[in-house]
């Protein structure tokens, strides 16, 4: 009997502990972050562009890039995400071409970030003959984010209740505008929630805009979609790696790093507020 | 324009665009191929895959990806040993032993580890881990197998821990209470019902993190050394296939027998992820749980 009871608590001991490592791990990690990087960060650094050879000045170009990237990203998966998760969660019926349909989403969702950003160098860059801009990169991000956005609208869509659905079409309103009027404003936060992550992961990614949009450094703000941007996780990556002046410019690389963290887990956090909101208020 | 026609219409606009995923994925594969395939022209399919001499800007070229596809797997293979661990047992212990508010602080917490940009761990990696190893190990370089792989480990974490927890949860209660009316202790509830009920979706979860260590690239591009050979040891540098393309895609002259190399390394890892990706699916769709009397 007693070796039963340590047996257990011996097994939640090291349950315990794992938990307790992957939570220290990640806070260690950014308590270090945030103190190595908040002395680069002031004014002059968010807001102008590098100087001497990106060893001195700011991030501002980079800043904007990302934030252009992530626009166009959401704008290119998020109509296509509603609209397949419509599709998918109110008039599919389970068959195989839903099932086809899933298993597409799924992969999709599996395929590497670098293949994607093959992908974006073959189709938009090459065959279509972009070139490396804001447009191709925001398209390959898009594609990228399109399965994320498309698992939370269903999963938001799913969730209201059955009855509602029926309630308007018991009336003599037809399917398209229950749907319209009846189940999207429900579902509405859901999917809010999914994007916001959809575009957390867009801000964030490096390897799908290596050859579609990101450039090395530009002095010139781009100006229309077809020019090339500066982005915050390339420019980590440049910097980290490429150059003569790495342990120079550790600082700047720091405080980069904490402006991307930051931006990525605050919109991250928007996100889990909202759900966390929702699911305590939800009226049904 | 009749009602009926009118929803009809509409009904398959919503099938074509819930299509595009699967147009997507096609498109992926016809560029993959389009641009990889020619390499094939110039060396054969076999020396490809396991000609370990990947010299792909020499005079005559070497074009053998085997050193990186080894590179790949044993990356994500020692990220796996700690990552499946790690995020079955965190999982496990939220799903059935946590109290309440740990749970509310915990699964944020994972969220927050999933959303990190992998450049940022990359960067860790190279800025903080790689010169504290080459000083305490006395290593030639800290930018090697172990380095890498524990931060690829730490981007399996939460795809493990929440998909597990995910199919811990839905184990059906009655299960629970059947096991604890036999007299059973918590611990043989988990260990015997609870995660046997799971195992499909557990094992989902383990097929899909190794899925993201295996195509994560900034990580492996930034930390793993970029040494294309056989590594003797854990200490060695090695170069998995996405950081090969990552880092060389930039340099390969347009549509030269280098650019078509690098595509269909693209290839081999596509297909690697799909197939991580396939039985996952088919894992979880075959031993599905339907209820009670399925077990």
């Amino acid at each position: 009997m007693k070796w039963r009871y340590f047996k257990q608590q011996l097994f939640f001991f090291i349950s315990r502990l794992s938990a307790l490592i992957i939570a220290v791990t990640i806070g260690g990690f950014l308590i270090y972050i945030f103190v190595n990087g908040i002395g680069a960060i002031n004014w002059e650094f968010l807001t102008q562009a590098p100087r001497d050879s990106m060893t001195k000045g700011g991030i501002m170009p980079a800043i904007l890039g990302t934030f252009y990237l992530m626009v166009g990203a959401l704008i290119t998966a998020l109509p296509l995400g509603i609209a397949s998760a419509i599709y998918l969660s109110e008039y599919a019926k389970e068959g195989p071409v839903i099932r086809i349909i899933r298993i597409g989403v799924n992969c999709l969702a599996g395929v590497p970030s670098i293949v994607f950003g093959l992908f974006g160098l073959g189709l938009f860059v090459v065959f279509l003959h972009f070139g490396s801009c804001i447009l191709s990169g925001a398209l390959t991000l898009g594609f990228l984010i399109l399965p994320t956005i498309i698992g939370a609208s269903e999963e938001a869509l799913k969730a209201v209740p059955q009855t509602f659905r029926e309630a308007s079409l018991g009336l003599g309103v037809s399917k398209w505008h229950t749907i319209l009027h009846v189940v999207l404003p429900n579902a509405l936060p859901g999917i809010l929630t999914g994007s916001i992550l959809g575009i957390g992961r867009a801000a964030g990614e490096t390897a799908p805009i290596m050859f579609t949009a990101a450039a090395f450094f530009t002095a010139k703000l781009p100006t229309s979609i077809f020019d090339e941007v500066m982005a915050l996780p390339y420019h980590v990556y440049v910097l980290a790696t490429a150059g003569t002046h790495i342990e120079e410019t550790r600082q700047i690389q720091y405080g980069t790093v904490l402006v991307l963290v930051g931006l990525v887990l605050s919109i991250d956090l928007i996100a889990i507020v909202i759900r966390s909101y929702i699911r305590k208020r939800k009226r049904w | 324009m009749s009602r009926r026609l009118k929803e009809i219409i509409i009904k398959n606009v919503f099938l074509l665009v819930a299509l595009v995923s699967i147009i997507i994925l096609a498109l992926i594969i016809a560029f993959l191929f389009s641009e990889g395939l020619p390499i094939f022209n110039v060396v054969s399919v076999k020396d490809f895959l396991f000609g370990t001499e990947w010299y792909p800007t020499y005079d005559p070229p070497e074009f053998g990806i085997g050193a990186l596809i080894f590179g790949s797997f044993v990356v994500t293979i020692f990220a796996s040993v700690l990552a499946v661990p790690l995020g079955v047992l965190s999982a496990i212990y939220i799903a059935e032993i946590a109290p309440p508010l740990i749970k509310e602080i915990f699964k944020p917490v994972v969220e927050l580890l999933a959303g990190l940009p992998s450049v940022v761990l990359g960067f860790f990696g190279m800025a903080v881990l790689a010169p504290w190893m080459q000083e305490t190990f006395d290593l030639p370089t800290g930018l090697n197998i172990v380095n890498a792989s524990l931060l690829l480990a730490l981007m399996a974490v939460p795809t493990i821990s929440s998909i597990s927890e995910d199919a811990l949860y839905s184990v059906s209660q009655e299960f629970k209470e059947a096991s604890y009316a036999l007299g059973a202790t918590r611990f043989e509830t988990i260990t015997r019902v609870i995660v046997p009920a799971a195992l499909s979706g557990i094992s989902t979860a383990v097929i899909l993190g190794m899925a993201r260590a295996i195509g994560e690239t900034m990580v492996v591009l930034m930390v793993a050394g970029g040494a294309a050979a056989i590594p003797e040891s854990i200490f060695d540098s090695v170069r998995p296939m996405p950081a090969s393309i990552a880092a060389e895609m930039g340099e390969a002259p347009f549509r030269s027998d280098h650019y078509h190399a690098l595509f269909a390394t693209g290839i081999v890892l596509f297909f690697l992820t799909l197939g991580f990706n396939l039985i996952a699916d088919y894992v979880s769709h075959k031993f599905k749980e339907v209820g009670s009397a399925t077990l």
